[in-house]
């Protein structure tokens, strides 16, 4: 059952393709790694899934309804949300006014502001921020930053989480206890994509990877077929 | 510690209602004594605590610097001058508001794309562009250079203002309480981020500004009534788009009492000045500015605040109230 | 045809006073990302100094060049050391800089303006200067305009070398592409800064000068230039001389069209242009 579909996915930046023609299916409940070089065009897609941009050509179904065009509030409020690479929580809100958004605005139903504020309680109990509730976002370690946006990411009720180096810049013990909570999510039944440059997480937890270079997909498997695959292990190596 | 926390809401209602009370009271004083200034000085205070407010209630939270101020408080004080005769006062002050709501929704729409300095000269050149055309139109086709006002006795125009000001507060204070409030903040912290969490930044963002061009509109078009004429100079004069910036960041942003305090400071600064020292008063003014600017970048809220820290020697401000329980 | 040429003369005439009027500008906000909105003020003050020193004491008004030029640049210098660098200070961001930088250059105008109008008054002045005509052919050609033109062009020029060719001129620009760089390399960035807004004030000296030869003043219009060369900066591209110069030209080209057809909308056409200008294509015609 497929949760995302994308096909001839294309984006220029002045004359440069940054994604060029990628065809991409997520299976629902998987955990899907995309990994590639830098400037391969990993966040440049996930920018286009999320709809910061629009793509110049191609097409994106999420759940069977085409979302390209659609603006990001709308595809959140559609179930698909996603994290940033360099941590953008609002800094001189507290940890429950950054999650309670999220609640507020980012799912599918309206809710009040008490079932809102009940839902965000829980969500910082799951992933152990309940201490931190009323701290300033902006004064907590970069781990407990990560956690606060993903925590603001699952307070949308997302079906389909794409999450953009939750890793980079954690300590081992961090990115254990990372990898641990990007499990216990897909258990809770979402659907996880996730680019990731620590390799180590990504052969762990995922169930499929895709190599992107050059705006193009030039590897897809299982963790073991693709750290044996030689254009995978030319293009890191030849960088 | 309950203690405190229950007298301390009650204090900023109170001193409010008591305010409220002392300025209805005001006329029947003023009238007494025979003074006619005190309730001229009351009104320009009340214009500018009503325009400060209003600005805040967008850019406060946004951090979008609006300098098209004096475009919308100018859309009323013209509406006062096209339809004053032909409308009933409270229909004609509504249409004042509704105009600069259309004319908000129109330039917020064109300028989502803009951010920054960016943002602030475009809001900044449609005051100019409206008072160019509208200028030129009055003199090579309506063949006049501005418009006689219906004058209304300056108690009704006080009455009516401080009526606009308290249903401004009101507003103020229910979209900050509300999840929209939170919402416009965290589009001035990161408005990226905001969007792809289910936050139409768009409507938002457009709606806000136009419901604080609302109240400057209303502003506007009851304050002509105090005029005799108004030309596209007297109304689009950008000094209506800098003073409430100013004032705004002078008292500080951080919730409706800053812009308020802001506002009537700067404002009674500023006739004293004018009547004092007319030939020096934009000379101190600026300077003052410019010394808010560098030295109290949280305005006259967040010094009296990092008083009140010092003066507590470091100790928590809660020791009082642990003893108390 | 010949109505068409003049338009054409008017326009280039125009666009050299733009032109000066906006490299200043361009520098300050492309090295030091101050907009500097008080930057019509010092070109009025210039432009009155100029007058003053005519009409009193009889000094030939180019050589006020020499005079308020300098005056401006020590101006713009301690300007700069004084506030913009606390401010910088005690700045949190970049982008909060611009935007309380911005409304700090507001506070200059009010003070410098009252300055004047408490020294100057508040009437219309001037003086005449080279009030005569000179021919090109069949076409009448005030010389006071052709000299302002001429000499905004080699303004221009020698400050564009300055830039490109001297050593302190090399280091503003490393200091406007990548400050930390151009730090590492030893250029000393808060001199720099001064040293470039305090060159923004020379040029903002100069174009009052030259102003002051042929045009009216008021020492209220400084926030009219101050517009125009916002408008020609966004037009011509931020911080590139050539592109000022261009720009300057190209508004002044678009000026004297607009008032061959309708005078009383020429404000108005400006504005509009640059609101478009600033929709459609905020780095400037010629950025990337």
């Amino acid at each position: 059952m497929q949760i995302l579909h994308v096909e001839g996915l294309t984006k220029y930046f002045g004359g440069l393709a940054a994604v060029a023609g990628v065809d991409l299916q997520v299976e629902k409940g998987e955990i899907l790694g995309l990994i590639g070089p830098n400037g391969a065009g990993k966040t440049t897609l996930f920018n286009l899934i999320s709809g910061t941009y629009a793509p110049n050509a191609g097409k994106i179904f999420f759940d069977g309804t085409k979302i390209s065009g659609m603006k990001p509030n709308a595809i959140c409020r559609k179930g698909l949300v996603r994290t940033f690479q360099s941590c953008r929580v609002f800094p001189e809100m507290t940890v429950f006014q950054n999650v309670l958004l999220g609640a507020l605005f980012g799912a599918p139903e309206t809710k009040t502001w008490h079932q809102a504020a009940a839902e965000t309680k829980e969500i910082l109990d799951f992933v152990g921020l309940s201490e931190f509730s009323d701290t300033r976002a902006g004064s907590l370690t970069l781990a407990n930053q990560k956690r606060v946006e993903l925590a603001r990411a699952l307070a949308t009720k997302p079906r389909l989480l794409l999450l953009d180096e939750m890793m980079a810049g954690l300590n081992p013990t961090e990115v254990g206890e990372a990898m641990e909570l990007v499990t216990q999510i897909r258990e809770k039944g979402i659907t996880i994509v996730m680019i990731e440059h620590v390799m180590k997480a990504i052969m762990n937890i995922c169930n499929r990877i895709i190599v992107l270079h050059r705006g193009q997909i030039i590897a897809e498997g299982t963790p073991a077929e693709v750290s044996t695959d030689k254009t995978v292990i030319e293009v890191y190596l030849g960088e | 510690m309950k203690i405190k926390a229950n007298y301390k809401k009650y204090v900023i209602p109170v001193i409010a209602i008591l305010v409220l009370v002392l300025l209805i009271a005001l006329p029947y004083f003023a009238e007494r004594s025979d003074s006619r200034y005190t309730i001229v000085l009351f009104k320009t205070i009340l214009m500018f605590t009503i325009l400060t407010l209003s600005w805040a209630l967008f850019s406060g939270p946004t951090g979008y610097t609006s300098l098209a101020t004096a475009a919308f408080y100018g859309v009323g004080l013209y509406t006062a001058g096209v339809l004053g005769r032909v409308l009933p006062l409270p229909v004609m002050v509504l249409c004042g508001g509704l105009a600069s709501f259309l004319l908000a929704v129109i330039i917020g729409g064109i300028t989502l794309r803009l951010r920054g300095i960016y943002f602030a000269i475009f809001t900044l050149s449609s005051v100019e562009l409206i008072k160019h055309v509208l200028h030129w139109y009055e003199i090579t086709i309506a063949g006049g250079r501005g418009r006689p006002v219906v004058r209304v006795p300056d108690t009704t125009v006080f009455y009516v203002l401080l009526g606009i000001l308290v249903l401004l507060i009101i507003t103020s204070y229910l979209l900050k309480r509300s999840k929209y409030g939170l919402a416009l903040s965290s589009i001035g912290s990161c408005e990226e981020a905001a969007a792809h969490i289910g936050v139409n930044v768009v409507t938002l963002k457009v709606f806000t500004f136009a419901l604080s061009s609302f109240f400057m509109g209303l502003a506007g078009a009851i304050m002509a009534t105090g005029m005799v004429y108004i030309d596209c100079f007297i109304a689009f004069d950008l000094n209506y788009s800098f003073f409430p910036t100013l004032m705004a960041i002078f008292g500080g942003m951080g919730n409706i009492v800053g812009p308020i305090i802001g506002a009537v400071v700067f404002t009674y600064l500023r006739e004293i000045l004018i009547t004092e020292f007319p030939y020096v008063y934009m000379f101190i003014f600026g300077t003052v500015m410019i010394l808010t600017i560098i030295y109290l970048p949280n305005g006259l809220i967040g010094l009296a605040e990092s008083i009140r820290r010092k003066l507590l020697g470091g100790k928590h401000a809660d020791t009082t109230c642990r003893r108390v329980n | 045809m010949i109505s068409f040429i003049n338009i054409l003369l008017n326009g280039l005439l125009l666009g050299g006073i733009y032109a000066i009027t906006a490299v200043g500008l361009s520098l300050q906000y492309g090295v030091a990302r101050i907009l500097n909105i008080a930057h019509g003020e010092f070109i009025m003050f210039s432009a009155f100094i100029t007058w003053m020193l005519h009409t009193t004491l009889g000094i030939n008004p180019l050589l006020c060049l020499a005079v308020a030029g300098p005056l401006m640049f020590v101006l713009g210098y301690l300007i700069q050391k004084f506030l913009y660098k606390t401010l910088k200070d005690k700045t949190p961001s970049p982008a909060a800089f611009e935007g309380s930088s911005m409304l700090l250059a507001f506070g200059l105008l009010f003070v410098i303006q009252n300055i004047a109008v408490f020294i100057w008054g508040n009437n219309i002045e001037g003086y005449t200067f080279m009030a005569y005509s000179v021919y090109l052919g069949d076409i009448r050609l005030s010389a006071n305009r052709l000299v302002i033109l001429v000499l905004a062009v080699l303004i221009c020029a020698l400050f564009y070398l300055f830039l490109t060719r001297t050593r302190p001129g090399k280091a503003i620009r490393a200091a406007s592409q990548d400050p930390e760089a151009a730090g590492l390399m030893g250029v000393e960035i808060n001199r720099m800064l001064a040293l470039c807004f305090a060159l923004g004030a020379l040029m903002a000296g100069f174009a009052g000068v030259l102003i002051s030869l042929a045009y009216q003043l008021q020492t209220t219009m400084g926030m009219q230039y101050t517009i125009i060369a916002i408008i020609v900066v966004v037009l011509g591209g931020l911080g590139s001389i050539p592109g000022s110069l261009i720009g300057g030209f190209l508004l002044g080209i678009f000026g004297s069209i607009v008032s061959g057809i309708e005078p009383g909308l020429t404000m108005a056409a400006y504005y509009l242009l640059f609101m478009v200008l600033l929709l459609v294509k905020p780095s400037g015609i010629f950025g990337r």
